[in-house]
């Protein structure tokens, strides 16, 4: 049975008391604080665009459509963007306190979690976003397989993502040792002795992992390096690839949705 | 037919009539200063990028050596059991750099005697390092075993493998003697057949072709000749 559809009335128009004029463009000075600042931020904006002609891509990146039947499942994605900038700028203020020397890592680690101000905080969130970053970065990965959003034209985002699951495996071992108590140090042997297992390039892999045949005085400085420098300037770099290809691409919608009809091949029902 | 079909124009510039065109010159100027640009670019980016991979892989190629040290009196060590003793195996970084070494004295009736540049070891010292993964391993003398607390591996009197998942026997340490103190010198690795290696890292097995998928080091080799 078609659904019946009644008439709408017409919208009354606003009463003119509740009705702002527009101010005319020169018509004198902003009249108050509010209105002052609004121009303000406007000439700003302006002022900016003028130069650069951002408001054409940030309308671009922010205003899109997506599919119906977007759901929660979709923000995935910005979930583990948020888990990373936690990661990176709580990283950047334990970074202040960290001394990567074998001598002083303990130490330095320790004085951050019992003596510097809210230090325990900043570096649980660096501890425990790591986790919920890696969980994310898989429920975001079993999101995109199972609702089928690899498949083509979206093929290399899916690679890009495969490469930023790497590079956030990366940052898990590397983040691992830095603490330098027993487990980071063991774990760390542990994980340097799986990558020698690979064959012919194995020794070496791990001679570079460990710079040199046994867990020397610069292991721990190479891993804060690779830690902090190399994979997050990879990750962030690779993240921009990723959402430009989401912006340009579009989402998918979720299986469950039959693509419409075409309304003008609908059979009409009397 | 032309030999070469595909060759429309000539190559030389001044056929092709552009302006200013020498006498048998084949790369146009506009063609030279894009090759010239990206070169200095490539120039450039290479001034920096080799030497920072060669500093980042160098360590791979830098030979690491241990010296001798001094584990103790000749009559601390017996034959028929193990003395832990500790070694340093990288200076300057404090607890981390050290490690458990077990010595004791060489047993003609269960070892097969060392190689003959090798005749003057009167002590054997076993590495504590698992040969699965890393972890360092204990000496149960109830058990006459060693014992890794990560994985489960297990290791016979000798060292050789008697359970759990360590691919090759645990590695091992030359020994000399010097006015009657042992000293521990550079490790080896050893085969089931306790044949010597140049150290090679845990999880690498020595039988077989296991020699060759995980070939000697430049960062560390065994000692070519034996120093009495």
């Amino acid at each position: 049975m078609p659904k019946l559809k009644l008439p709408k009335p017409p919208v009354p128009p606003l009463p003119k008391q509740l009705n702002p004029r527009p101010r005319r463009p020169g018509g004198g000075p902003p009249e108050t604080p509010v209105d002052m600042a609004k121009e303000a931020g406007i000439s700003v904006v302006g002022w900016v665009d003028e130069r650069t002609s951002l408001t054409g891509p940030a309308r671009w990146l922010m205003f899109r459509k997506v599919p119906r039947g977007t759901n929660w499942f979709y923000t995935l994605g910005s979930a583990t963007l948020f888990a990373f900038l936690n990661q990176a700028v709580t990283g950047v203020f334990l970074a202040m306190y960290y001394d990567p020397s074998p001598t002083h890592a303990y130490e330095s680690a320790r004085y951050i979690t019992n003596e510097a101000f809210l230090g325990e905080f900043v570096r649980g969130m660096h501890k425990w976003g790591s986790s919920v970053m890696v969980i994310l970065v898989f429920l975001h990965m079993g999101r995109t397989f199972f609702f089928g959003a690899y498949k083509y034209p979206r093929e290399l985002n899916w690679i890009i993502g495969v490469v930023l699951l790497i590079l956030t495996m990366t940052m898990s071992f590397t983040g691992y040792l830095l603490p330098f108590d027993q487990r980071s140090y063991w774990a760390t042997i542990v994980g340097v002795n799986i990558n020698g297992t690979g064959p012919l390039v194995g020794p070496y892999l791990s001679d570079f992992l460990r710079a040199g045949p046994e867990f020397g005085a610069t292991t721990l400085s190479r891993f804060y390096a690779i830690h902090m420098l190399l994979v997050p300037g990879a990750i962030a770099a690779l993240i921009g690839a990723h959402l430009y290809l989401v912006t340009k691409l579009g989402t998918t919608a979720p299986p469950w949705l039959k693509a419409e009809e075409q309304s003008e091949l609908r059979e009409e029902v009397a | 037919m032309p030999a070469d079909r595909h060759q429309t124009k000539s190559k030389y510039t001044s056929d092709r009539n552009i302006p200013g065109a020498y006498d048998g010159e084949t790369v146009t100027r506009r063609r030279f200063m894009t090759l010239s640009a990206h070169g200095a670019g490539a120039v450039a980016a290479s001034a920096f990028l080799l030497p920072a991979v060669g500093f980042a892989v160098g360590p791979i190629f830098e030979e690491h050596k241990l010296g001798w040290q001094d584990v103790g009196a000749e009559d601390e060590f017996v034959q028929n059991t193990y003395v832990p003793k500790t070694i340093t195996i990288v200076d300057g970084i404090g607890e981390a750099g050290k490690s458990t070494v077990y010595v004791r004295k060489r047993d003609p009736q269960i070892d097969a005697p060392p190689p003959k540049e090798f005749d003057y070891e009167q002590y054997v010292a076993i590495s504590t390092r698992c040969m699965h993964l890393g972890c360092p391993v204990r000496y149960v003398d109830a058990a006459q075993r060693f014992i890794c607390p990560c994985h489960g591996g297990v290791y016979d009197f000798q060292g050789k493998v008697s359970g759990g998942p360590p691919v090759r026997p645990l590695d091992r340490f030359y020994t000399r003697t010097r006015n009657g103190r042992v000293q521990i010198g550079p490790r080896y690795s050893v085969n089931q057949e306790l044949k010597r290696f140049s150290p090679r890292d845990p999880g690498e097995p020595l039988d077989g072709v296991g020699q060759y998928l995980y070939p000697s080091r430049p960062s560390v080799r065994k000692l070519s000749h034996g120093q009495p």
